[in-house]
């Protein structure tokens, strides 16, 4: 664990320090150029606004009037049936929409069942192997002003679900004992 | 399809609320919610000002071409209509690269700053095809190392909070696998499509 701490806080600061001495070294105005790099910067993230806020709202709804609980609750038992163990359905179903959901939703059955139970671990899996799809889809193509997705939607989603049946077959295969 | 999506979302929502009585909590969550998206966006601005402008300094330094060059036949099958030395392969493969540190917060402007570009080389406001693999490579997660998830394990008290990473390597491996051989089904679908 201590290794991979060192790497993840080691990673930043050295990568900053070797941008900056090759820069350097190169003699170009380094400060200048971070600052006309940052400006982006601040645009992107104002016209990101309006995507995020309307797509976070909308999701809002439909959490908290406990629609999506009954969704869950409608399709649990289907999944079941494929050998989807029940508790993990919530996680697996909220993980592409969205981000601070789902992490909600691991923390607590991490917290219920034990970081080292089945649950704990299948849970802890597919939080770190997939990425919110809406949320992404969402930034990404907001901020380059896409109007037409394509299949992008369609992709990631197959992508999600992909990665819902590997952690599942992966975490039974690795930890059955 | 993501105008379906928003709108269903909402209309689901509070047509539910109609009838489960449940109305005081939309309420309240939809300025909430508000909120929240405001601060998310301004908690960005200070990754994206920061990220953007060290980017723009190793680009200017010529350290992008060198990434570029190093895993050229690699992106280059991936992303077969980017031109060779177009910068977006250099921010598509810092994404990458981000990602697979679990530098999620780096990850996402120099995503943004490859949609950029990509959208430059198409110069339409629809999806093109490195696009759609882009994000399906990106939606998959490529990540190394969970640290999200390793921190929530310890907090947890979890006998061995790592055990975990071999999981979620394999598992992301083959999510992205999938991902693209999706991507790639999808794109030969749409040209048989318009040859038609």
């Amino acid at each position: 664990m201590s290794v991979i701490t060192t790497i993840s806080t080691w990673l930043i600061p050295s990568l900053i320090l070797f941008v900056l001495l090759v820069a350097t070294w190169k003699k170009l105005p380094t400060y200048e150029l971070f600052v006309e790099g940052g400006k982006e910067g601040v645009k992107m993230a104002v016209s990101l606004l309006p995507f995020l806020l309307g797509m976070i709202v909308s999701i809002a709804i439909l959490r908290s009037s406990g629609a999506l609980e009954a969704m869950i609750q409608f399709i649990s038992p289907l999944l079941s049936l494929f050998g989807v163990p029940s508790e993990i359905v919530p996680l697996a179903l909220v993980r592409p929409i969205s981000g601070t959901a789902a992490l909600g939703m691991t923390t607590e059955l991490i917290q219920t069942y034990g970081p080292d139970s089945f649950i704990g671990r299948l849970a802890s899996t597919m939080q770190g192997s997939t990425d919110t799809t809406l949320y992404i889809l969402t930034v990404y193509f907001g901020a380059v002003g896409i109007r037409r997705m394509g299949d992008a939607l369609k992709v990631g989603l197959i992508a999600d679900l992909i990665g819902i049946i590997a952690s599942i077959v992966i975490v039974t295969i690795v930890f059955s004992t | 399809m993501v105008n379906i999506i928003w709108a269903s979302m909402a209309i689901l929502g509070i047509v539910y609320a109609m009838f489960n009585g449940t109305m005081e909590e939309v309420n309240k969550a939809l300025f909430e919610s508000a909120d929240e998206a405001v601060m998310l966006s301004i908690g960005l601005i200070s990754v994206l000002v920061f990220w953007l402008g060290l980017m723009k300094v190793a680009e200017k330094a010529g350290l992008l071409r060198i990434l570029t060059k190093m895993f050229r036949p690699f992106v280059s099958r991936l992303f077969p209509d980017i031109p060779k030395d177009h910068p977006a392969m250099g921010y598509i493969l810092s994404n990458i690269t981000a990602n697979l540190f679990g530098l999620g917060n780096a990850a996402t402007p120099m995503g943004i700053k490859a949609m950029e570009q990509m959208k430059e080389l198409s110069q339409s406001d629809h999806a093109s095809r490195s696009m759609i693999t882009f994000l399906a490579i990106n939606t998959s997660s490529v990540t190394l190392i969970p640290t999200t998830v390793i921190a929530i394990r310890m907090k947890y008290e979890s006998g061995a909070p790592t055990e975990i990473v071999g999981t979620t390597i394999i598992a992301t491996f083959i999510s992205s696998l999938g991902a693209i051989i999706v991507d790639r089904i999808f794109y030969y679908r749409r040209v048989r499509k318009t040859k038609r």
